[in-house]
């Protein structure tokens, strides 16, 4: 990793790098693996307390084995936090029958629904995190096209992660420039000059969209992104996507118990 | 530097173009470039010089006049061969490099023209040796410094193997280092080459043909050397030596680039 240049804030989404066997395995297989555990998880019935141990286990050894620092993933969980927040209230505000906890009078089926948003999206935002820590963005893009993505999604996601930096930087820049000139709004009614600058901003974007477009067209673009994502893996590299299936044998297990 | 009968690499003839709002940008524009000259186009901001490159690959289509690139006129017929033998490095790399990788981003205009597997392996790999930049092959742009995204942005074009290289303002932010890199690069390079400048040093470092665009016409044609020692003609349009400069007394190593160093080309074809 070379210098950047000032102001160059870059996007590397959430990549560590790394050479574990899990950052070794082909994008396609991460990202269809992912989702295959997710829909797992979503299809287990939330009563199966026992089945989301096991996926736990499951993902847990996938963390270990990635080297993925504990601490890091429990850091990013923190992204659920608002929606935790909303299972929060589930058991004070649902149904009869109520149980007592501690005193408090709280709803039977709210209290399923938290644990079910709670386990449920805490196993899912784990996958997740492991699959954007052990895959660099270019090859999560890469991984979507062989699995057949549209190009034009891949192709707008790119560009996203492309300019995502260029725009903050430029945002920033006339952040400082705004500070420089003594003007640094802290309140609802300086929102005037905020909004000129997302205005500005704005403009920016849209004649760097222009350029980009020109820049383009001047390399013979005609309408469809060239095919570079390469082949898919071979058969063979795709084993590990069959770790998900552990985890559908317990949702199938949790409801044929059900 | 080329006999009377050879096709001209790029001929624009009485081109004119005014901007929607009226302001005249190209006002009878007539330029010749044989082929494997290096020419510098020389002119204050405002000059006309990125409109006319805009003509040169058809991005902008004359009002009036005609461009013709290797015996082809520039319409929309010719566009897509046009726009293979001209290839444009843009101001701003980070316009250029829009891809998430600098292979990626090497391999979108030979992919555009059909290239696949090894052929476009093969293209990539020669571009990116040409600028020094194989090993950066699989950093994001925003990994790169300035200047190193400057060489990509050249890398993403010369990959489409043009006839005709032009740079739009190439020195714009380089820091000497990366400058004194972009001026190897460009000597290593076997196409025929515009460069267009307000930097006059670069434009005699680089070119051994001048002309000076100003009020959207060429004013002057004539060596570099001969452009720059004429010190009325470039105040008169607004382009100004750096304190000290002498061209007359750096002339002797510049200008003849071409000749001596090994081609690009050859080294990447299979």
């Amino acid at each position: 990793m070379t210098q950047g240049h000032p102001g160059g804030h870059g996007f590397d989404g959430l990549y560590m790098a790394g050479t574990s066997p899990v950052h070794r395995v082909a994008p396609e297989v991460k990202i269809a693996a992912t989702v295959a555990f997710v829909f797992a998880v979503v299809a287990t019935p939330r009563e199966a307390l026992w089945a989301f141990g096991g996926d736990a286990v499951l993902l847990a050894g996938v963390v270990a084995l990635a080297g993925l620092p504990p601490s890091l993933v429990a850091r990013r969980l923190r992204i659920e936090i608002p929606f935790l927040l909303f299972a929060a209230f589930m058991p004070f505000t649902g149904a009869s029958p109520r149980v007592d906890v501690l005193g408090v009078s709280l709803s039977e089926p709210g209290l399923w629904a938290a644990w079910n948003i709670v386990a449920k999206g805490t196993l899912g935002v784990t996958a997740s995190i492991v699959l954007a820590a052990t895959t660099p963005v270019a090859d999560l893009l890469r991984g979507l096209d062989r699995l057949r993505v549209p190009r034009v999604i891949t192709a707008i996601a790119g560009f996203m992660v492309r300019y995502l930096g260029i725009v903050a930087g430029e945002a920033q820049r006339m952040h400082v420039a705004r500070q420089s000139r003594g003007y640094d709004p802290r309140w609802l009614w300086q929102a005037r000059g905020m909004a000129a600058s997302a205005g500005t901003l704005f403009v920016r974007s849209y004649e760097r969209g222009e350029r980009v477009y020109l820049a383009m067209l001047a390399r013979g673009y005609d309408g469809t992104m060239p095919a570079l994502a390469g082949r898919r893996a071979p058969a063979p590299a795709w084993w590990p996507a069959a770790l998900p299936l552990t985890a559908w044998a317990l949702a199938a297990a949790a409801l044929v118990v059900a | 530097m080329t006999g009377p009968t050879e096709v001209p690499a790029v001929s624009v003839r009485g081109v004119r173009f005014a901007y929607p709002d009226g302001r005249m940008a190209l006002d009878g524009v007539d330029l010749e470039v044989a082929p494997g000259e290096r020419l510098a186009v020389l002119g204050p901001n405002g000059a006309g010089k990125s409109t006319l490159v805009l003509h040169l690959n058809g991005i902008l289509e004359a009002q009036r006049g005609e461009v013709i690139v290797g015996g082809r006129p520039v319409v929309k017929r010719n566009l897509a061969e046009v726009r293979r033998r001209v290839g444009i490095v843009f101001q701003d790399p980070d316009d250029q490099l829009f891809m998430p990788t600098v292979h990626d981003d090497v391999a979108f205009g030979p992919a555009q023209a059909g290239l696949r597997d090894a052929d476009l392996a093969g293209r990539v790999a020669g571009a990116l040796a040409a600028v020094g930049m194989t090993d950066r092959r699989d950093a994001a742009p925003h990994h790169l410094s300035f200047g190193q995204r400057r060489r990509v942005a050249i890398a993403t074009v010369l990959a489409t193997e043009p006839d005709v290289l032009v740079l739009d303002e190439p020195t714009a932010n380089l820091d000497p280092a990366a400058r004194r890199e972009l001026t190897e690069v460009l000597a290593s390079l076997d196409v025929t080459l515009l460069v267009v400048t307000h930097d006059l040093p670069y434009a005699l470092e680089t070119c051994g043909r001048a002309v000076v665009l100003d009020g959207g016409r060429i004013v002057a044609d004539g060596s570099t050397a001969d452009v720059l020692a004429d010190g009325d003609l470039l105040a008169a349009h607004r382009l100004y030596l750096p304190l000290g400069f002498d061209p007359a007394r750096v002339g002797a190593h510049t200008s003849n680039a071409t000749s001596e160093s090994t081609s690009w080309r050859s080294n990447a074809s299979t």
